[in-house]
């Protein structure tokens, strides 16, 4: 199970303890459930809203589907500055060489930029990120970034925390081939089990669908979330 | 840590009971074929988690105290009692054991039931999953579970999640055992890892 907080405790001259509660101590982390599909003509991705520092919420409504370009968008797992920090870097890189090339920048590019900032700085950095999008030459794509700097494509990925609750319906309920409609319904329903049973995710869930015509966002509020049986 | 995949599951007149067969030492397979469902009286099954050696001495000495009690009883012992049992030894020694057991079978009370100790509590529960591969189909288990499932409908719930948390959990594998309790009976049967259902795998 990927453990997603660390604290940073630096010695300083004055000692924090009497100051500065307990939980503005710990480094502020999405722990997180993100995950991505794709889809015929597309990807949709997938987070939840809940940003944690220690046991405090910081953020009960974040966004961590983040926009690369038009058509890729990253979701972000781990330390909150560290994969804010990756993810401006790559937007900026990305950005440049769109301009240079005159034309759409490709998923697999934004994600191995991903993934070299990612291995070079992997003693440094805590990022577990997921990259989707669309582009001309292979349609929708996922390409997965986990924490240690690999990079591997997948038809369907999930991510962060709550990602380990969700690898048993994420196999038995996944097909090749679903609709747009079917990826968005089964990304809710993954996203809502993660979270029941996740600490640290929760709050809404956030949707994306990415296609040729463009980005389609959704929020599914706490009270619209599909129920199951027992939960 | 916890090794395994354990799985209970109530219904209508019994209990199902679920696991799979790997025993390791840090990244050896010692046992390969372990079967982690330890009989604890007739129509009572325990399923063992986390260290191997704790979790069979524990069930052996609540095997010796149960058949001690029903004799003294003079009739078949209540599931609760077993937990109990299970319970109080968990408990008292929590700091020494690190083991999970999952206790679950068929009485005239009650009749089927499932009881979870983890750390030393007892609660009743509709099914229980326990060991290291749980955590992966905790999902799936959320989503699939209904009340009122009939005795085949339960007996491919624990399979399917047998085998999905054997493919993603690495301390899981084997083949899947699984225990049918109901008021006629134990029923034990092995599923071979060819004969498991599979999902995507991608």
């Amino acid at each position: 199970m990927a453990a997603c907080m660390s604290a940073n405790r630096s010695e300083n001259a004055f000692s924090a303890n009497d100051l500065v509660p307990e939980w503005a101590q710990e480094e502020v982390s999405t722990g997180t459930t993100i995950m991505a599909v794709e889809f015929d003509g597309g990807v949709v991705i997938g987070a939840d809203s809940r940003t944690t520092t220690g046991a405090y919420i910081a953020n009960r409504v974040t966004d961590k589907l983040t926009p690369i370009h038009d058509h890729i968008f990253c979701c972000r797992s781990g330390s909150a500055a560290d994969t804010q920090a990756v993810a401006d870097a790559v937007t900026y890189q990305l950005g440049f060489h769109s301009i240079e090339l005159d034309e759409p920048p490709l998923v697999q590019t934004a994600a191995n930029l991903f993934k070299q900032m990612c291995y070079r700085y992997r003693e440094e950095l805590m990022a577990g990120i997921i990259v989707a999008g669309w582009d001309k030459r292979k349609g929708g794509q996922v390409y997965t970034v986990p924490m240690g700097g690999m990079i591997v494509r997948q038809p369907v990925s999930v991510g962060g925390s709550g990602s380990s609750y969700i690898y048993g319906f994420m196999d038995s309920n996944y097909k090749p081939g679903m609709t747009k409609e079917e990826c968005l319904h089964f990304c809710t329903q993954a996203l809502t089990l993660a979270m029941e049973r996740d600490g640290s995710s929760g709050g809404v869930a956030r949707l994306a669908a990415i296609t040729e015509d463009g980005v389609e966002r959704r929020v599914v509020l706490g009270n619209q979330l599909p129920k199951f049986s027992n939960v | 840590k916890s090794i395994t995949t354990i799985i209970a599951v109530e219904f209508n007149g019994g209990v199902v009971l679920g696991s799979d067969s790997r025993v390791s030492a840090g990244e050896t397979v010692v046992n390969r074929v372990m079967n982690k469902l330890s009989l604890l009286h007739d129509k009572i099954y325990c399923a063992l988690s986390g260290s191997a050696a704790d979790a069979q001495t524990i069930a052996e000495m609540v095997n010796y105290q149960l058949d001690v009690h029903s004799i003294e009883i003079g009739e078949d012992p209540q599931v609760r009692s077993a937990a109990t049992l299970v319970k109080n030894i968990s408990y008292k020694y929590k700091e020494e054991l690190s083991a999970h057991l999952i206790v679950a079978g068929w009485d005239r009370r009650g009749g089927g039931q499932v009881f979870v100790t983890l750390n030393g509590l007892l609660s009743r529960q509709p099914f229980a999953v326990g060991g290291s591969g749980s955590s992966y189909v905790y999902g799936f288990v959320d989503a699939e579970y209904q009340k009122g499932m009939s005795k085949e409908d339960c007996q491919q719930f624990v399979v399917n999640t047998i085998s999905l948390a054997m493919s993603r959990d690495g301390s899981s594998g084997g083949v899947a055992y699984l225990v049918t309790i109901d008021e006629k009976g134990a029923e034990e049967k092995c599923i071979l890892g060819n004969e498991l259902p599979t999902f995507y795998d991608q």
